[in-house]
Parts: structure tokens; C-alpha cells; sequence
């Protein structure tokens, strides 16, 4: 090879680089530019049908009355009832895992289930929600046992974000308080658990959020897009934001597309609520921590 | 000096609370147990009915009309939408993870992972939304033979779906190569492309395979998306500009609708579940292998 081609031979190779980095950007691009559009289109097809009477009345046959005052009651009602059921379960496994259970077998099978459990499609649940829920519980179509199908699905999300928190708890602390003299559960309810708070908090909210823009279990279950009450107790039945969006979105009249949109930008902005009390907690409380 | 009751050790106690967490524990086993016992139990009932054989080979579902009950075109169904997915999320999302953790300045990266959590973050129904008001039309307007419900929408939005967990699955095994073998290509010469596909990604395969065998476990299972965007026509075909009918999809459409419990249509919802569960059950463990592989050359 003379110099001449060796040189054009490198600068080829250079050349060849940069455009792969480019590509690779491009790519990126891709992803940041979906989120815009998606976010241009929802609020440019629903914030002129969103008002203070989309809020408060119920749903509608003539897509200019529909709100979802039902829809977005249910959901408050199911992000409480399923953060109730989640947290105990979630953190006490998270703790049984990490603090209790010895390294054996065992362990690795619960393990290795809760890993399995975190990629059963949602609408499994949603059947196993009307096979053991409504139907051999005899819960019915009721919030308590939508809640509690949720609760399966977001579990071993809250087990696995717990676990991770737990496990950055230095285990200098634990030898410290064991010195003292207390006993394991003392450790973990005075020392190892405050300390993990802020990280279990951070994941319990992301997976509420998960819960609550999920729509496959419910409608699964049977949850109803039309109803004409505001659910006041866990036995009623119930309906929630993504069931009425999917009912009125899969409608052909374009007038229903707008109205989805426009509950699409509610759904939204409680995720956005959420999210941002998570990123509060990791600054605020995250803070005080100094190893 | 300790006070109270508070801190004193009673050792019932310590070990009722033992127990119960042990029981919060067997909560997530008896849910995979719960969810195979009522599978099975179910699927069998419909499989007294209606023989495997036929469900597994038939190729015309219809159980409503005709008392057709083979599940091939819900399966092509779900490939199509699946595979169009993958077409979209796999290359975007293996050159981002290249570009994020090879290229990318720390500002870059501090701005788009953020994006990335908030994509992974938007619910599927309302990018069934977008698939139907968007996408469609879009494609609608290059291919003009395509339907109002098509495979190729719901492919589009459950790719962008899945995108994301591609990207920061592959990000962090890419990321997870060594320096040194970096280090030793650019020593012999080599250019940073030559570096990143000769060297990083080959060293990270197995993480990244791991990674879209995840992504098409999640979009075989994807619902809401697919529900409002592909249709709800059971058929054999390959052409993404039609509508099809996913396993997903006709889960969702049996529900909606006031099946009665017991009855053969009601159970078409558990053997189609069971099939379901059965198919990203095994994508899932074969990712595991994939990871563990991983695990084993750098840790």
C-alpha cells in the first residue's frame, strides 16, 4: 500500500466512524421526537374539550355532556386501595428477603418467581383477577377486588425497587445495632427500614403510577366504562381513567376521540403528580442520609 | 439506659413477625401458583370441549359463529404485531444504547434517560390512542389499501412501547464491558466504530439478546395498544396492512362483552390465556439464561 492509499484508506475508516455516531443519534433523536409528538397530539386534541364539566359529570352517549367524574373517583379510589395492600406485602417480602431468609434454595426460588411475576403480561392478571377475585371470592365486579388484582400486578415491582434500597443500606449499620445488643426485627424497624424509606417510597410511587394507568386487568376483569355513580365505598362497582379512554377512543366518532384525549391529559397529569412527589421525596428525604 | 417496652426483645415476637413476613413472601409464590392452578383447571374444562389438537391446528377461530376454535390466527396475529415491533424497536433501540453509553457527553445522557422514563412511564392504552388517531391515518395516507384497524399501526405504537426498556437493558450491559478490551482495540488501531461493533457489542451479546427476548415477551403480552389498533379480525396473513386479531386482543373483546361464566366461550378466555402465559413464560426464563451467561464472563 503507498502512503497516498493508505491515508484515503484511514480517512474512509474516520469517515465511516463519524457516520455510525451519527446514525446512533439519530436513533436517540427517534425517541425524544416520539415523546414530543405523543404529547403535542394528546394536548392538541384534548385541552379544548378539557373543562371544569368534563370533571364533574358522567359519562355520556353524546361525546359534548361525557366527563368522568366515575372514572377518575374509581382510580383515587384504586390508587389508594392498592398502595394499602402493596406496601405491607411488598416491603415484608422485600425484608424477608433481604434481612431473614438465608441464602438457600429457597431464597433463589422466591427470588426467581418474583423476577417471572414481573413479566407475566398484565391481562394475565386481569384473569386471574376473575377467576379468584370476582368469581371464587365472590367479590364481583367491585373496587376492592380491582384493587386487589392491581395489587398483583405491581408487587413484585414494589419487592424488587424495596430490594434494592434495602441492599444500599450499609451493613455497618446493622453490625452496629446487632453490638448494641438488639435483636434482628429491632434492627429493621429502628435502623435498616428509616434508612431505606425515601428509596421504598420512590418505588412504591412508581409502581402505583404503573397501576394506575393500567387498563388490560380491569376491562379483564369487567370493570364497566359506563356508570352513572360516583363509587363511595370499596364494594361498588367501579370504572377507572384508562377503561373510559379505551371505550371512547375505540368508538368510531371522532367526536369521542377528542373526549378521550381530554381524559388522556387528566390521566396525565395525575401520572405527572405522582412522578413528581417521587422526585420530592428522593431530593428531599434522600438528602438527610450520610453514610 | 433503655425504657420501655419499645425496645425490650420478647421473643415471640421476633418470631410471629418471622412468620409473617414469610407470609408476605408465599403471597407472590401463591400468586404463580394461583395463576397456573386456574389456568390449567379452566383450559382443561375448554379442552374436554374442543380437542388440542384442533386448537392447536385449526386454522380459523371463530368461536362464537361457527364453533371454530383453532388458535393459529390469533398466533400469527400477535407475530405479525410482534414481529413488526421488534422491527422498529430492536435497531432504534440497540443504536441508541450504543449511542448512550458510548458517544453520548453526560449532559446528553442526563437529558434523554429522563425521556426515556417518561416514554417507559406513558400508559399503553394511550398509546393505542395515538396508534389509532396518528399512527393509522399516516400510513393510511402512503398505503391507501390499508385498513382503518391495521397490524402495521399497533406494530408502530408497541414498538415505541417496548423502546425504552430495549434502550436501558442494553445500556447497561454495553456500559458493562470491560475498559481494557476497549482500550486494547484502540491500541491496535482500530476506529471507534470498529471498537464499538467488533469489540463492545460482541462482548455484550448475551445482555443484549437477554434484552430483546424481554422486549418481545413484553409486546406478545402488550394489550390495550393492540386492542384499539389492530382490530379484531382472526385471521392468517403476513400483509401488516390488515387487521388482525391478537391473543391479547380477544381476551380483551370476550370481556367486554357479558360472556356468562361456564359457558365454552367464557373458557376460550383461560386456554387463550394459558397459551399466553405459557409463550412469555418461556421468553422470560430464556432471557434469565441469557443474563446469567453474562454474569458469569465479567462478575
Amino acid at each position: 500500500m503507498s502512503q497516498a492509499e493508505s491515508n484515503a484508506y484511514h480517512r474512509r475508516r474516520a469517515l465511516l466512524s463519524r457516520a455510525f455516531a451519527v446514525v446512533c443519534l439519530a436513533a436517540t433523536a427517534v425517541c425524544v421526537l416520539v415523546l414530543v409528538v405523543l404529547i403535542w397530539e394528546i394536548l392538541w386534541q384534548g385541552l379544548p374539550w378539557l373543562n371544569a364539566s368534563f370533571l364533574t359529570s358522567f359519562p355520556s352517549r353524546f361525546p359534548e355532556k361525557a366527563g368522568i367524574a366515575p372514572a377518575l373517583a374509581s382510580s383515587l379510589w384504586l390508587i389508594l386501595l392498592t398502595a394499602l395492600f402493596s406496601v405491607p406485602i411488598g416491603v415484608g417480602t422485600a425484608v424477608y428477603l433481604e434481612e431473614y431468609a438465608q441464602a438457600s434454595r429457597w431464597r433463589k426460588l422466591v427470588q426467581l418467581n418474583i423476577a417471572n411475576l414481573a413479566g407475566v403480561p398484565s391481562i394475565v392478571y386481569g384473569i386471574l383477577g376473575l377467576g379468584l377475585f370476582v368469581r371464587a371470592l365472590a367479590l364481583e365486579r367491585s373496587i376492592l377486588a380491582g384493587a386487589l388484582t392491581l395489587t398483583l400486578v405491581v408487587l413484585p415491582i414494589v419487592i424488587l425497587a424495596a430490594q434494592e434500597s434495602l441492599r444500599a443500606v450499609p451493613g455497618s449499620i446493622r453490625h452496629a445495632s446487632y453490638a448494641l445488643g438488639a435483636t434482628r426485627w429491632q434492627t429493621v424497624w429502628y435502623q435498616v427500614l428509616p434508612a431505606a424509606t425515601p428509596g421504598i417510597m420512590t418505588g412504591v410511587i412508581l409502581a402505583i403510577s404503573r397501576a394506575v394507568g393500567e387498563a388490560a386487568p380491569l376491562v379483564a376483569m369487567g370493570a364497566a366504562a359506563f356508570i352513572t355513580f360516583v363509587p363511595v365505598s370499596p364494594a361498588d362497582e367501579f370504572s377507572a381513567l384508562p377503561v373510559v379512554i379505551f371505550d371512547w377512543a375505540s368508538r368510531p366518532q371522532p367526536e369521542f376521540h377528542h373526549v378521550a384525549a381530554a381524559a388522556i391529559v387528566v390521566l396525565l397529569t395525575v401520572l405527572i403528580l405522582l412522578n413528581a412527589t417521587a422526585v420530592y421525596v428522593r431530593y428531599r428525604y434522600g438528602q438527610r442520609i450520610r453514610w | 439506659m433503655i425504657e420501655g417496652d419499645a425496645v425490650r426483645p420478647r421473643r415471640w415476637l421476633e418470631q410471629l413477625i418471622g412468620v409473617a413476613l414469610l407470609g408476605c413472601a408465599l403471597v407472590s409464590i401463591l400468586t404463580t401458583v394461583g395463576i397456573g392452578v386456574l389456568l390449567v383447571i379452566e383450559a382443561a374444562q375448554f379442552f374436554r370441549e374442543v380437542s388440542v389438537v384442533e386448537f392447536l391446528t385449526g386454522t380459523k377461530w371463530s368461536p362464537k359463529l361457527s364453533s371454530e376454535f383453532g388458535i393459529l390466527p390469533l398466533l400469527c396475529g400477535t407475530l405479525l404485531v410482534t414481529g413488526g415491533s421488534a422491527v422498529i424497536a430492536l435497531p432504534i433501540g440497540l443504536l441508541s444504547a450504543i449511542y448512550l453509553s458510548e458517544y453520548a457527553s453526560n449532559s446528553v445522557r442526563e437529558i434523554i434517560k429522563p425521556v426515556l422514563e417518561v416514554l417507559a412511564g406513558i400508559p399503553s392504552v394511550v398509546f393505542g390512542y395515538l396508534a389509532i388517531v396518528t399512527v393509522s391515518p399516516a400510513i393510511r395516507s402512503v398505503f391507501p389499501s390499508a385498513g382503518v384497524f391495521n397490524a402495521a399501526s399497533a406494530s408502530v405504537v408497541v414498538g415505541f412501547m417496548v423502546l425504552p426498556m430495549v434502550i436501558s437493558l442494553s445500556e447497561d450491559v454495553i456500559r458493562s464491558v470491560p475498559r481494557s478490551l476497549r482500550e486494547a482495540a484502540y491500541a491496535l488501531g482500530a476506529t471507534k466504530l470498529d471498537v464499538t461493533v467488533r469489540v463492545v457489542v460482541p462482548a455484550a451479546i448475551s445482555g443484549i439478546v437477554a434484552a430483546f427476548l424481554l422486549a418481545l415477551s413484553r409486546a406478545i403480552g402488550e394489550t390495550m395498544a393492540v386492542a384499539l389498533a389492530a382490530g379484531n379480525t382472526p385471521k392468517i396473513t403476513l400483509n401488516p396492512l390488515e387487521s388482525v386479531q391478537t391473543m391479547t386482543a380477544y381476551i380483551v373483546q370476550v370481556s367486554q362483552g357479558d360472556t356468562p361464566a361456564g359457558t365454552l366461550e367464557y373458557r376460550t378466555i383461560f386456554a387463550v390465556g394459558l397459551a399466553l402465559f405459557v409463550t412469555t413464560m418461556f421468553l422470560n426464563i430464556l432471557a434469565q439464561w441469557f443474563v446469567a451467561r453474562v454474569r458469569e464472563k465479567y462478575e
